[in-house]
């Protein structure tokens, strides 16, 4: 542990709301401990600012320990800051240096409409997962463990789906503001799974439908697997794109079956 | 730290929160490949699917052109076989045709894929960011795609009327592919044009090859890395095979052969 403090510069999205105009507000930050998080440094600026009797930044976040997705923004250009496979709330300020200069500014896109300064609204993620990012099971009494056989690399590779934590950091890196990246993690770690399986193709149209009204479209960039906190792998973008295919296939088919 | 907390003197005041504007509406009706169609994730299948005859096509294209290097006969009688196929088994240039409607379909259809999709995410992102983004993974080729298209595209008309239709060409003669193509290299700012457009050409292939597999959901660990390997491979050799032809008619390493068109003024080698 270094007691060496640090001073740096940081450069602040401010919008009072997503009506109100917003601009960036440079703040001198002496005392930075490199053993901070990005939020604790964030927290000393506001008791400063409140103590100067200023409105605090406002920003997301909830765990603190990169497992819930509620923080992030942008850091220099980059979701959730310069290193890889971690969240806002995990990078330590260790990780700059004396003097550096900081610009901060939230997850632009149209499914991610601005709340308050650094804060975004990202309901259209759930409304992504009310669409098929669900199983239907019937809750008798408990079944066995391991009652399902599932081979370890599928499941492994559902393990890796699942890690998504739905941060947005993936849509905000990405160029084109796409949500494939989240949207592929939550259908997959389903539809790689036999429980899985009774609502694979409906899932699948379903989520990539909605997916679709709030965001853009992929064009295999790879910003999005750079910036997530999870390494979520865009192999999952790839095994989407085939299930949809598929998916519509099928759809031919039992339309087929019910109009002969 | 020095700093002490105070509590806020005035209540923190919550902005009222809007939800996300849909950018777009999905009719689920109609037949499944025009719901198909209508979502992005399938014109990226479709994008995928004609680049991948578009390549199939620049492929060919270029196989047929090498023979200039065999002689003017081989790549004159080249021309004349792609009009007579399948010999005796259709009549003349309809296998021809039928093939150039195919292409023709494809690239209207890889455009028009790619101009609807340019425009959804445009909606994606109506406002930009306002500080300077710092890419990680995203390359020269894959941010240039639309304008390595648009340029391919806009040499391509020159090129049909250059070559195909002769409109640009003011020595063209038919039936003679390989004075027609001398010819028209021989003039600087058309093989720098030709240059331009196969670099740019090769970078959308650089980027394309690759990304097609995954638009396709061809992904399997153990051939994920040849996908780029392939696609590198692909827009390097195309890329050479296609700028020697300006490089070697610029150094007259290839050179117009007689008899050529009536009523040239340029020397011709016997
Ligand atoms: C009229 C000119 C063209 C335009 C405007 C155009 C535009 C585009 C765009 C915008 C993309 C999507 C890029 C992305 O998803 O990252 C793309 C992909 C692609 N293009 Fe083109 N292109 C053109 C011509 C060609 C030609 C001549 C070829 C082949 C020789 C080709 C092969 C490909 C391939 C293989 C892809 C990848 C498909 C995918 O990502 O799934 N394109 N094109
Ligand atoms: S895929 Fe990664 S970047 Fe996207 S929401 Fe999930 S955890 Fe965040
Ligand atoms: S605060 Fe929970 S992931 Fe960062």
């Amino acid at each position: 542990m270094s007691n060496a403090s640090m001073r740096i510069t940081l450069t602040v999205w401010r919008q009072a709301s997503a009506d109100a105009g917003g601009g960036f507000e440079t703040y001198d930050v002496p005392g930075v401990s490199p053993d901070m998080s990005f939020l604790e440094m964030l927290d000393v600026v506001n008791e400063r600012l409140m103590h100067d009797g200023k409105e605090p930044i406002a920003f997301d976040h909830d765990c603190r320990e990169g497992i819930c997705g509620a923080c992030g923004f942008m850091i220099n250009g980059q979701a959730h800051g310069p290193e890889r496979a971690t969240a806002t709330c995990q990078l330590h300020m260790r990780k700059f240096r004396d003097g550096d200069h900081l610009t901060i500014e939230p997850w632009r896109a149209a499914g991610f409409p601005l709340v308050k300064d650094l804060i975004v609204d990202r309901t259209a993620f759930d409304r992504i997962i009310e669409s098929g990012g669900y199983v239907s099971v019937g809750t008798g009494g408990a079944p066995d463990g391991n009652l399902i056989p599932i081979p370890k690399p599928v499941a492994d590779a559902a393990m890796d789906a699942a890690a998504c934590i739905g941060c947005g950091a993936c849509v905000a890196a990405c160029p084109n503001g796409a949500a494939q990246l989240f949207t592929s993690a939550k259908m997959q770690h389903l539809n790689l799974l036999p429980q899985g399986q009774a609502e694979r193709w409906d899932r699948t149209v379903n989520m990539v439908e909605s997916m679709e009204t709030y965001f853009g479209s992929c064009t295999n960039h790879r910003e999005c697997e750079a910036a997530c906190p999870k390494s979520i792998s865009i192999d999952f973008i790839a095994l989407m794109n085939k299930d949809y295919a598929k998916a519509q296939l099928k759809q031919r088919r039992l339309i087929g079956q019910t109009f002969p | 730290m020095a700093t002490t907390a105070t509590p806020p003197t005035k209540p923190v005041k919550t902005p009222p929160v809007t939800p996300a504007r849909p950018i777009r509406k999905l009719v689920p009706n109609g037949p499944p490949i025009l719901r198909f169609y209508r979502s992005s994730v399938g014109k990226k299948w479709v994008m995928a699917v004609t680049g991948l005859m578009l390549m199939g096509f620049v492929v060919f294209h270029l196989i047929g052109n090498l023979k200039l290097y065999l002689s003017k006969e081989e790549i004159n009688l080249y021309g004349e076989a792609l009009r007579d196929m399948p010999g005796h088994l259709l009549p003349r240039t309809v296998l021809l045709w039928t093939l150039r409607s195919g292409l023709f379909v494809a690239f209207v259809l890889h455009l028009h894929s790619a101009y609807s999709l340019t425009m959804i995410n445009r909606k994606a992102r109506p406002q930009q960011y306002q500080s300077r983004r710092d890419y990680v993974a995203a390359d020269f080729a894959s941010r240039t795609m639309r304008w390595t298209g648009i340029i391919v595209l806009l040499y391509l008309v020159f090129h049909l009327m250059d070559l195909t239709w002769g409109t640009a060409n003011s020595e063209w003669v038919r039936g003679d592919p390989y004075n027609n193509l001398v010819y028209s290299l021989q003039r600087p700012v058309v093989a720098l044009a030709y240059a331009v457009a196969n670099i740019a050409l090769a970078f959308h292939l650089y980027h394309g090859a690759w990304s097609m597999f995954q638009s396709m959901g061809i992904n399997n660990p153990r051939i994920n890395k040849l996908r780029r390997s392939f696609a590198t491979a692909f827009a390097g050799l195309i890329l050479v095979g296609n700028l020697s032809f300006p490089i070697l008619i610029q150094l007259h390493v290839v050179d117009l052969q007689c008899p050529h068109t009536e009523p040239t003024t340029a020397p011709c080698k016997a």
